[in-house]
């Protein structure tokens, strides 16, 4: 059972890098336009002449 | 995409009908006779799409007309690049566009024409096409154009010319204050909504560990570490995210007024304090798992709710929309282009038929018939000579002018409606919610009942007291009360929305839960809001003669008449569109005349008809029968003899009527307000069954508005209508209604948006009032009866924590499920007209493409 002394610390710092990527996402506006990249990819691999 | 495959269909029907009809290769219109070439397969309707075509192709970008049946936007003319000169002016790009990090520049664009993704794509491949375009970066959901350019590689005039010869329509758009504000707030809740769910998720670990350990029996040192660890987590939550709350009800008490935020803020401190006393005290209850949770969920109904009213403000600044962009100003005898905004009063512009006027002023050359829609609503174009006013955003539909500028922008009529909008947007009073109202007695009342608790329990140890008192506090806390009236609301414009009712705010349905008044406008409303052929006397071949020279005309009665016009109202019968018209030429009084073979035709009034022909008994019937129904009678002459009369008019909708008569019988006043004239709009309304004493005509724009500020503001007052005309009106009535096919501005000034023509929708409207309303109240009482049920459990002291626990957690899903799987339309959804959507459900109405989908 005294491993919780070791996994509870990891587990809430796992969580809080989690907590941090998204907060990195939310800032970098990923969140702002939620509807055109899902269809923007779709045409992605359409060849482009060079 | 769906929306354009009808389109397609028939297209490509009417190829087989007759051969000599087929597809523009761009933009999937008809091709015109003249214009269909044996030599090639493709074929075009105008020079402008070929051009499009030829573009798109030398780009090697033609993977664009495979995605989908994708069809391009109809171009129409030529474009020259010189027509965007005004683009790259020091004084334009000052006002637009902003200095980026790498040298490049970049601006915000509202675009048109985009139906579908591959528009997206070819949009963001523009820096392929245009050498000094950095990055195009669409945002569909709104319809703009972020462009960045290297000002030193290229003029941005080039790309907007580029983007214009593709059939895309550009508008610039400043992005203000309020728009970063929006974004900054919208994404700040977001991360607050990360922060809370973090800490809730797990301090709902720890809650089950301690829960499973209260049972079983735990060491009091990995109790205690859970302890601790928990109560970390729950004051981050509240210090964190849970700021807002206290923040709110502060602010709540500071302004004396009531506020659900001051019973949570009290709830949240009472647990938050106790818990963090009873985890160094080592013994009796820790709440902060509830409360995380609680935090967490406040801030999920908050989220939404303020997507909802982002959707309303996030109207594109009106005036932009509606005056043109370009205006040729006289300087020195010569006729300059310059940018419509950069006009000043006193300047003299030049205004050619088929243009919209920039400015207010005064016609100092020429006479011409303007169509002033926009204003008067009123569908017949009206004609202006020398010395006579104009307005900005009305269209010269007859010959070139030369106008002296007296007001611009903001300063304009049209200027002063786009403000007349945004006032009467920030006057009128918000509505209370029932939730908040409730907020201050709420608090009163638990503040008393906690005392009460202290008072009887005082005698069991002040300690044992104080406890069971937090405990009220926290069980009373009114979490599924709060989310009662956001979640029920925003599923009701979810499932408004998927009906093709659009509402901005949830205000709406809370003021249509009372009958009121229902305000209709006319054109476009209760009739078709177009002019169309709505009769014929005479042989159908001078019929198929008259369209063919009508073609040529952009009037509103010769677009009710040419060949598309034609072809709706024969319903494809016989159809002969190989006619070519030459010498077509409007005459000074409203006629147009034609040579087809050789021969004549003259068409207009009957005095136009009179001086030229003589006609039979027949046609002065026809006539007289076209004026009886509120129509007007065009006439067609050939060799001074009248072969045909048209009746052409705006048709009353067939259902209009028996709608109406609904409307009465939920208890509604109906009336009617029109700028047309008083005496047809009195016959429209007698036919619909509309009270004469609630029917005014003659209304301008102003009088709308003054007249719906006199009605008694404890009445609701519905407005229902369409054009920019109306937009004011909507904006002042308790619930504005923009009807299918309305002005942008009228869109964007009314809180409703039909999607669908026709007054069925308004009804549906009523019945998700009445139904999310019911929802509502439904939802107050169970949550209002759970707390009612925890806080007798606290006072008699039988309240554990596992107990408070469940209760909480039930409270919250009770009321989900019942916003969910409460009906919110009475009428089941098969009677729903088809709506127009592609497969993701987005609509891809012309009318509706600038609006932001937000769900």
């Amino acid at each position: 059972m005294s491993v919780i002394y070791v996994a509870l610390p990891i587990a809430l710092g796992l969580s809080l890098a989690a907590v941090i990527a998204f907060a990195l996402s939310v800032r970098s506006g990923q969140f702002d336009d939620l509807e055109t990249p899902q269809r923007r990819m779709l045409h992605d691999d359409i060849p482009k002449r060079k | 995409m769906n929306a354009m495959m009808p389109q397609a269909k028939i297209n490509a029907d009417s190829g087989r009908a007759s051969s000599s009809r087929s597809v523009c290769a761009h933009c999937g219109l008809d091709v015109p006779a003249a214009n269909a070439k044996s030599e090639s397969d493709k074929a075009f309707c105008c020079a402008g799409c070929e051009l499009a075509f030829q573009l798109i192709h030398d780009f090697g970008l033609d993977a664009f007309y495979d995605m989908n049946q994708t069809v391009g936007t109809a171009v129409g003319e030529v474009i020259a690049a010189e027509q965007f000169a005004d683009f790259d002016s020091s004084e334009f790009q000052a006002q637009f566009a902003t200095d980026d990090a790498a040298g490049s520049r970049r601006i915000r664009f509202g675009i048109q024409g985009i139906h579908c993704i591959a528009c997206v794509w070819l949009i963001e491949n523009l820096p392929q096409m245009q050498r000094g375009v950095v990055q195009a970066r669409m945002n569909w959901s709104n319809s703009t154009l972020d462009l960045h350019w290297d000002p030193s590689q290229t003029k941005l005039s080039e790309a907007v010319a580029l983007l214009r010869r593709l059939g895309y329509r550009l508008s610039a758009m400043r992005y203000g204050e309020r728009e970063r504000q929006n974004t900054i707030e919208t994404r700040t809740q977001l991360m607050r909504l990360g922060i809370a769910g973090a800490a809730a998720g797990n301090n709902m670990l720890i809650a089950l560990g301690l829960y499973l350990g209260w049972f079983s029996g735990m060491e009091l040192g990995y109790q205690s570490l859970l302890r601790y660890v928990s109560c970390f987590l729950g004051l981050v939550s509240l210090l964190g995210p849970g700021m807002v709350f206290f923040r709110s009800a502060w602010q709540a008490l500071r302004m004396r007024t009531p506020h659900m935020d001051l019973p949570i803020a009290l709830g949240l401190a009472a647990g938050g304090i106790g818990g963090l006393v009873n985890t160094i005290r080592g013994e009796g209850e820790i709440y902060f798992d509830s409360l995380g949770v609680l935090v967490f969920l406040l801030l999920v109904g908050r989220f939404i709710q303020f997507r909802q009213q982002l959707r309303s403000a996030d109207a594109v600044d009106l005036l932009y929309q509606l005056t043109p962009r370009k205006a040729r100003k006289i300087v020195n005898g010569v006729p300059i282009d310059t940018h419509a905004d950069l006009l000043k009063v006193g300047d003299v512009v030049q205004v050619l038929a088929g243009e919209l006027i920039p400015a207010d002023g005064k016609i100092l050359e020429g006479q011409t018939t303007i169509d002033e829609a926009i204003l008067t609503g009123e569908s017949a174009p009206r004609r202006h000579c020398e010395g006579s006013l104009v307005a900005a955003g009305t269209l010269n539909l007859g010959s070139a002018i030369v106008v002296s500028v007296s007001a611009v922008g903001e300063e304009s009529r049209v200027g002063r409606i786009a403000r007349l909008v945004a006032q009467a947007a920030a006057d009128k009073p918000a509505i209370v919610q029932w939730a908040n109202r409730i907020g201050g007695q709420f608090v009163i009342a638990v503040i008393i009942l906690a005392l009460a608790t202290i008072a009887i329990w005082w005698n069991t140890g002040w300690l044992d007291a104080v406890d069971r008192a937090i405990a009220l506090l926290i069980v009373a806390c009114p979490c599924a009360l709060a989310m009662a009236t956001p979640l029920a609301l925003a599923i009701g414009l979810g499932r408004g929305a998927q009906r093709g009712i659009l509402i901005k705010s949830g205000d709406v349905l809370q003021r249509l839960n009372q009958p009121g008044t229902i305000w209709l406008d006319k054109t476009g409303t209760v009739t078709q809001g177009s002019m169309r052929l709505v009769n014929w006397a005479g042989e159908n071949r001078w019929l198929w003669r008259a369209a063919a020279i009508q073609d040529h005309s952009s009037h509103p009665i010769a677009n009710a008449m040419n060949c598309n016009g034609v072809n709706n109202f024969l319903g494809q019968r016989g159809i002969e569109n190989h006619i070519v018209a030459s010498q077509v030429e409007q005459t000074v009084n409203g006629g147009i005349r034609g040579r087809i073979d050789g021969r004549e035709l003259l068409i207009g009034n009957r005095q136009f008809a009179l001086q030229a022909a003589k006609f039979d008994a027949v046609f002065e019937v026809a006539a007289a029968a076209a004026l009886q129904a509120g129509l007007t009678p065009v006439f067609v002459a050939c060799e001074g003899q009248v072969v045909g009369v048209a009746a052409v008019g705006d048709p009353i909708r067939p259902e209009a009527r028996t709608k109406i008569a609904h409307f009465k019988k939920l208890g509604w006043r109906v009336g009617m307000l029109s700028g047309d004239h008083p005496v047809v709009v009195a016959r429209i309304a007698e036919h619909l069954g509309i009270d004469p004493a609630l029917v005014k005509g003659g209304m301008l724009p102003e009088d709308k508005v003054a007249f719906l500020r006199q009605q008694p503001t404890d009445q609701t007052q519905v407005m229902v209508g369409d054009g920019v005309n109306d937009s004011a009106a909507l904006a002042v009535a308790s619930v504005g209604v923009a009807v299918h096919g309305g002005s942008e501005v009228s869109m964007q000034a009314a809180p409703v948006y039909l999607n669908r023509p026709g007054l069925e929708p308004i009804l549906e409207l009523l019945d998700l009032s009445r139904n999310t309303m019911q929802t509502i109240r439904l939802n107050l009482t169970v949550s209002m009866l759970y707390n009612a049920l925890a806080v007798v459990l606290a006072m008699a002291g039988i309240i554990n924590p596992l107990i408070a626990a469940l209760l909480m957690p039930i409270s919250s899903l009770t009321v989900v499920s019942s916003s969910w799987l409460r009906p919110s339309f009475s009428s089941p959804s098969g009677n729903e007209q088809p709506l127009d959507r592609n497969e993701n459900g987005a609509m891809v109405d012309e009318q509706s493409a600038a609006l932001p989908r937000a769900i």
